[in-house]
């Protein structure tokens, strides 16, 4: 699946920004952003449900509304609510199945892998959010596409829901589907995914496998506190790290604790504080999608390695 | 990744089928059996049955209170006369056309259906497909049955009409046709305006608020507009009264048809465009 230069404009306001990335086979690719950054409007071009204002989406080698065999090609999870509540999960799934041709016996085995067996007479109306999102998960892979492409997916799902829609996608990557999927959920998506992209504003922020962006994100500074700071500050930045300096203290980057505190000892500086920290996964993602948040302007640059200060407020990881 | 309750399901895929390797493509056919599902499967479609008792009833309460002639209008002593419960039949018929299409916009619905049948207009044609081959059915249906339930309640007063009477059949038949043409001039308006309240409104406002306007203006070039109106030309297919400056029965007929044809024309084009 490749999105060339995709571009999506509301009025004025502009949803996806000239966004050029790849989903591969064989793969989960996480779509990470923060609420507003343009995801759903991706993908909903992805799907056709949407025409890009400027660029193409191309799956499985073709625009969305070029294949012959719609739902063998490309399955799509985006708004959970994409149903009619007074139909039952069966007729729902039924009236999507018989578009294409395809049998009641696939309509009861995508029933029975979601979950709903039991259910699949019910009125979707009286369904839970996380039914609803299981019943669209099985509209999704009625079709056994080559693609799946999937909304904030863990969107109302329990804990034992999240750890069922893990395992499926990964399996389901497994066996050579391409497998892209939005949240908004850091910590899910460092589980989930093998490749993430970023976006922010409807900009790409980052395209990178996820071993990668880890490996970027864990970011190790040393906080130092001493009794001549700026002399040691010059040594450090003369050993070729970053320097933050604040008052009595600086945060290092790029230089470890033994190192610092060897140097300080070599200049005869006293060492008040010498404390090695690492930034979290959620901490790095949200210094690098910040700016596209809003254009505030605060201390923060956007690099990763300046959210180390902020390590402090445990986030939701 | 791999506790063995969830990953089991997944090995019931198998291997991913490459596209075309089953035969699941999109095809006309197949949308429509998915449309006639969908209809079927939608709680508004008694809207049918409705109409259908409407027409019924009204065949014989008029029936029943025009056995004695005297002082009676023209329109009511005609072979049309006992049809007149079309006209609250077509604003069940009209809403149930609404809602086949509003209905798929205002659950979400549409967004399964359009990922389903990317290219959409096949589901657009599917829709009218199968709303005019269920309604036409039983609007005709309904026609046929108020005029003989009307004619028995006469028989024994007045002279009654038989089907073979120059043009009674056409009135009859018409009837049924008008109410359907309706019925999918609903439809249209669903996709064009896609909301339910707001298609509802723009459809009562074309068939009942737009000829009544053109009242204001009696005496005027207005009286003749309003023949040349859906409701004005199909109403001249369907009765058997004809006053000078309404349209003749077939140009009437073929007036209506133009409108609905011109309101999906318009849905279409829309519908290709718009973000779903």
């Amino acid at each position: 699946m490749d999105a060339s230069s995709l571009t999506k404009r509301y009025g004025a306001k502009l949803a996806v920004d000239d966004l050029t990335f790849s989903a591969r086979p064989g793969i989960v690719t996480g779509f990470l952003g923060p609420n507003g950054a343009g995801k759903s409007t991706t993908m909903r071009m992805m799907v056709g449900l949407d025409r890009p204002t400027d660029g193409t989406v191309r799956v499985n080698g073709r625009a969305p509304h070029a294949h012959a065999a719609p739902l063998n090609e490309v399955g799509a999870l985006l708004e959970a609510r994409s149903l009619h509540p007074g139909r039952s999960a069966r007729s729902h799934l039924r009236s999507l199945a018989l578009t294409s041709g395809i049998g009641r016996s696939r309509v009861d085995q995508v029933l029975e892998l979601v979950g709903l067996a039991d259910v699949a007479d019910k009125r979707v109306g009286s369904f839970s959010l996380g039914m609803g999102q299981r019943l669209g998960v099985a509209a999704a892979l009625l079709g056994d596409p080559a693609t799946l492409v999937l909304d904030e997916p863990i969107n109302g799902l329990d804990l034992d829901g999240i750890r069922w829609i893990r395992s499926l996608l990964r399996g389901l990557a497994a066996e050579g589907r391409t497998v892209f999927l939005s949240s908004h959920l850091m910590g899910e998506m460092a589980i989930t995914a093998d490749h993430v992209i970023v976006v922010g504003k409807g900009r790409l922020l980052r395209d990178q496998p996820m071993a990668d962006f880890l490996q970027e994100a864990r970011v190790e500074t040393v906080r130092v506190r001493a009794s001549s700071i700026g002399q040691l500050a010059r040594l450090v930045e003369g050993a070729g790290a970053a320097v933050e300096l604040g008052g009595d203290a600086m945060i290092v980057e790029g230089l470890s604790s033994d190192h610092i505190g060897t140097l300080a000892a070599g200049a005869q500086i006293t060492i008040f504080e010498l404390s090695p920290q690492s930034a979290s996964l959620e901490d790095a993602y949200l210094a690098l999608t910040r700016e596209s948040v809003d254009f505030r302007a605060d201390d923060h640059d956007g690099r990763l390695g300046h959210a180390a200060d902020m390590s402090s407020d445990e986030g939701a990881a | 990744m791999s506790e063995t309750t969830t990953t089991a399901g997944t090995g019931q895929l198998t291997q991913p089928t490459p596209a075309g390797r089953v035969d699941w493509h999109v095809t006309l056919p197949r949308v429509v059996a998915s449309e006639w599902a969908k209809l079927w499967s939608l709680r508004s479609t008694p809207l049918v049955m409705a109409a259908m008792l409407a027409m019924a009833a009204f065949g014989a309460i008029i029936g029943h209170n025009t056995r004695h002639p005297a002082g009676l209008a023209p329109e009511d002593l005609v072979a049309s006369g006992p049809l007149q419960g079309y006209y609250l039949g077509q604003l069940l018929i009209g809403s149930l056309g609404v809602l086949v299409v509003s209905g798929e916009y205002s659950t979400g619905m549409v967004r399964a259906t359009f990922a389903a049948v990317p290219r959409r207009l096949p589901v657009l044609l599917a829709k009218v497909i199968v709303f005019t081959a269920v309604v036409a059915c039983a609007m005709v249906a309904a026609s046929v049955a108020a005029f003989f339930i009307a004619q028995a309640f006469l028989s024994g007063y007045r002279p009654t009409y038989a089907l073979s009477e120059p043009d009674v059949l056409r009135v009859v038949v018409g009837t049924g046709v008008y109410l359907t043409l309706i019925g999918l001039l609903g439809g249209a308006i669903g996709w064009i305006v896609r909301s339910t309240p707001g298609a509802l409104v723009t459809l009562f406002a074309v068939i009942l608020v737009l000829p009544v306007l053109l009242l204001l203006f009696h005496g005027t070039r207005a009286d003749h507009a309003s023949a040349w109106l859906p409701t004005g030309a199909g109403a001249a297919f369907s009765t058997s009264l004809h006053t000078p400056g309404e349209l003749a029965p077939w140009t009437g007929l073929a007036v209506m048809v133009t409108w609905v044809a011109a309101a999906y024309a318009v849905a279409a084009f829309l519908l290709r465009r718009r973000d779903a």
